[in-house]
């Protein structure tokens, strides 16, 4: 028997997913295989697609704001900025001051809760099943927060064109600030669990090494760059809102592996909080929305706007025609440039390897099919 | 009267063994499969089963009826023989192990002269169970889990064995009753600490346990080598996994933990089994403990270890046993 | 060599810590809430689905069934129908319907709302067998609050 045709004959096809514990939702990877050798991992898209972009091109632009918060569910409230601060800026809206803090920190209390989320999610995928439920206790604080304000636990549709849908309240900043200490008091909970512990080390350290050129080739963006070590953040790079008034870092890492891109995210939420901290202690007076009328008018031509979401950059595009229904729509997600490099980085690892990759791009699939 | 006294005493006494041994099993993997859930339950910071019986203490059995309740689903073009064969493989050989366990002075069903052997042997029987039930599911997955599984048991059992030999060496004997004899004074856990590690880690492995817990890493493999698995022949696969934990324990506790011996108690020979099943639990807690505790390990990894740090170190262990008790 | 022990040292070391953190959350309090027995108190600013507001004055709704809800929702789960009676003034609502499967609880209709006549509900225990029960009929919502 030939040489080639012995490897023909013990490669075989795995489909992983659409429902595998650790795609984390409708995702599909068909995964060429030898042993438990990953040859050519493949994903395939397109299981929870909803149309989403149309749907904003069909309707008036206040009625796409709920759609905001449903593609990434996780992270829903800088998704809600991207695209008030979209419509704000094609349509030429002023924000209230106030209304720009709230956003800010709403949106950074957001993020915390998505990488918490997330720490738990991964140690899920590399087998540990106790950090989901403790992230799960902070990330509660959280939602009590912003329940408290915003009305909703996960899809929220907080922030309007013009401002924010409710003013905040003392006792939101008091809990806010109570959470913010209770965070760092628990940082040596994860520490002592996770980030010291030898096992995940092993399981993170130089796996699935996303070199610089790499992560720039595949337009890969958020904590996975900055963890390939380039210190791109849109809050820095390109700020929006009041960012540009707050003291914070962008913590990268070294050489993109997996422990990079976790130490990234556990940075960040230190960062996060320092963002939080500072926004409340300048929170200015005055009210929180805008007049706005009711009926606005998009003008011919096009506009684009880019936040940071948790999971990178999330840009949207939007092209108007002098009606109140966008021509055209498109969002462009971080997620799917993230895995989108998946291919190259999974060729001739382990599967395990695999399973620990995909956890670490931090992936929301409804995300990617929008 | 007259047909008892024809058998041979021998024999009633095994039978008795038997049965008492085969309901302990059961009993055994429900009070665990409770012990887990609850323990995992105040871990995560939650109270685990509430709902069932005063906080969730019939959970286990009502779980169990619905296991035994539900259809023998045999999935297309598998392995009918082997797919049926595998959970009774994985049950039937660990009731073997606990007939020459001690649980105290006078309470063991046989004393084999090569018991320690004769366990070791037994616990080698249920890898097999797991590659026949992956083998036979036609399942990639399950294939996956049973692979990893034999791989990982042979492995493992190479420190296990010279961890126990270190022991053997101490005091002469295969006979599990004249070791736990031969700790009267002092637990073997003090002069054999490494090999008492060895074998707890080893144990690990060897049960299948997290961070070990590679054939039915769920996170990789979806359920590993039971992923086809439902109903009774699930929960045998359940059943064995748990009476193994406890195998591994209880031998633990007989080589190295002093087995019956502790504080006096009224008919020692008998009330010695306290003792036994304290330290048998104990260390079955922790094992439960370490499973809600760390990440799995990987494949490579985990013949790494056994590799580069279990067998040396074993193998240095029993080198300066067998040095010192020559002296 | 000096690194093989060294990192038997520290891996086994942080292997004990884990185990450190894990048990002592076996022996600390729960932080969970059995749900259907006990309940946390839900916020006023929740957001469940629209009610008309009962002004308890008049002791009937401030809807003029003008419509705007049913024009500016994104989902058109709202219907509102009103008609005039005789001898009225005002048109009076004959139908006020929520399609609550399509709803994405955004608040727009709240919003919109000329004579600020709806608000959310508190409530959030909702399920049911069939997609007709989420059909709810608001008006009579309101009738069942009337004194």
């Amino acid at each position: 028997m030939l040489e080639s045709e012995y490897q023909e004959q013990n490669r075989f096809f795995l489909n992983m997913g659409p429902q595998h514990p650790s795609t984390h939702g409708v995702l599909l990877i068909v995964l060429e295989m030898e042993g438990e050798y990953v040859l050519d991992p493949q994903p395939v898209l397109g299981f929870i697609h909803r149309m989403h972009e149309k749907m904003g091109e069909s309707r008036p632009c206040q009625g796409f704001m709920p759609n905001t918060a449903r593609m990434d569910y996780v992270c829903a409230l800088p998704y809600n900025h991207g695209y008030v601060s979209l419509i704000e800026r094609k349509a030429g809206i002023e924000v209230p001051k106030r209304a720009e803090y709230i956003r800010v920190i709403t949106s950074e209390l957001n993020r915390v809760a998505s990488h918490l989320l997330w720490l738990g999610a991964y140690l899920l995928d590399l087998g540990a099943f106790t950090p989901i439920l403790y992230g799960f206790d902070d990330r509660e604080h959280i939602l009590d927060i912003l329940e408290r304000i915003t009305g909703s636990r996960l899809t929220y549709c907080y922030y309007r064109f013009g401002g924010v849908y409710k003013d905040v309240d003392d006792k939101f900043i008091e809990a806010t600030r109570a959470f913010i200490k209770r965070m760092r008091k628990r940082y040596v909970i994860y520490e002592k669990l996770v980030t010291k512990n030898i096992i995940f080390i092993k399981r993170a350290e130089n796996i699935g090494i996303v070199s610089p050129d790499m992560a720039l080739r595949y337009g890969m963006t958020g904590p996975n760059l900055r963890g390939s070590g380039i210190a791109y953040d849109v809050r820095k790079n390109e700020p929006y809102s009041v960012y540009p008034e707050f003291d914070f870092e962008i913590p990268v890492g070294e050489q993109g592996d997996c422990l990079d891109r976790y130490m990234v995210r556990v940075q960040e939420i230190e960062q996060s909080l320092r963002i939080i901290e500072q926004a409340l202690d300048r929170l200015p007076d005055g009210p929180v929305r805008s007049k706005v009328k009711k009926n606005i008018k998009l003008t011919p031509g096009d506009c684009n706007f880019a936040v940071e979401a948790a999971r990178g950059e999330l840009s949207y595009y939007l092209v108007g025609d002098g009606t109140s229904t966008p021509y055209r729509l498109k969002v462009r997600v971080p997620s799917y440039s993230n895995l989108s490099c998946l291919p190259e980085l999974g060729r001739g690892i382990l599967l395990p390897d695999l399973v620990s990759i995909l956890g670490s791009f931090d992936l929301v699939i409804p995300e990617m099919d929008r | 009267m007259e047909t008892i006294s024809i058998l041979p005493p021998e024999l009633i006494r095994m039978v008795i063994a038997v049965i008492i041994i085969i309901s302990f099993l059961f009993l055994n993997a429900i009070m665990m499969g409770y012990a887990e859930r609850k323990i995992a339950g105040h871990v995560q910071r939650r109270p685990g089963p509430m709902e069932v019986g005063s906080h969730g203490i019939l959970q286990m059995i009502v779980d169990g009826v619905k296991l035994v309740g539900k259809e023998l689903l045999i999935p297309f073009n598998v392995d009918r023989t082997l797919f049926r064969v595998a959970p009774l493989l994985s049950f039937t050989p660990v009731i073997l192990p606990l007939l020459v366990i001690p649980f105290s002075e006078k309470l063991q069903a046989r004393d084999l002269n090569l018991g320690l052997i004769f366990i070791v042997t037994m616990g080698s029987v249920n890898v097999m169970a797991l590659l026949v039930g992956g083998w036979g599911s036609n399942n990639k997955y399950s294939m996956f889990g049973a692979m990893r599984a034999v791989a990982q048991s042979i492995a493992y059992e190479i420190p296990i064995l010279l961890s126990l030999l270190a022991v053997v060496l101490m005091c002469n004997t295969f006979s599990l009753k004249e070791i736990v004899a031969a700790q009267q004074n002092i637990w073997f856990v003090f002069l054999q600490p490494v090999a008492f590690l060895i074998y707890v880690v080893a144990g690990l492995a060897e049960t299948n346990r997290n961070p070990f817990d590679l054939p039915e890493a769920e996170s990789e493999l979806t359920a590993g080598f039971h992923t086809e698995y439902s109903g009774m022949g699930f929960s045998l696969f359940f059943i064995g996994e748990y009476t193994n934990m406890f195998i591994v324990a209880s031998v633990a506790t007989v080589l190295f933990l002093g087995g019956w011996h502790g504080p006096h108690l009224p008919y020692g020979e008998y009330l010695g089994v306290v003792w036994f099943f304290l330290k048998v639990y104990l260390l079955l807690f922790l094992m439960i403990m370490v499973r809600w505790t760390y990440p799995r390990v990987r494949f490579d990894q985990l013949l790494n270890f056994a590799w580069k740090y279990l067998v040396p170190f074993s193998l240095v262990n029993l080198l300066i046993t067998a040095v010192l008790v020559k002296l | 060599m000096k690194q093989y022990f060294s990192e038997l040292y520290t891996g086994g070391k942080s292997l004990v810590e884990g185990l450190g953190v894990t048990m002592k959350a076996l022996f600390s309090p729960i932080v969970t809430v059995q749900y259907p027995r006990e309940e946390i108190d839900i916020t006023p600013n929740y957001r469940g689905h629209i009610d008309l507001i009962l002004d308890t004055g008049k002791n009937t709704y401030l809807c003029i069934s003008c419509g705007m809800c049913e024009k500016s929702c994104p989902s058109d789960c709202i219907k509102v129908k009103g008609k005039k009676m005789e001898g009225e003034k005002k048109k009076s609502l004959v139908l006020f319907d929520l399609d609550f499967t399509k709803c994405s609880l955004c608040g727009t209709c709240v919003e919109v709302c000329p004579k600020d006549a709806l608000e959310y509900s508190q409530e959030y225990n909702l399920a049911a067998f069939t997609k007709e029960a989420f059909h709810f009929d608001i008006l009579k919502r309101l009738e069942e609050r009337r004194i």
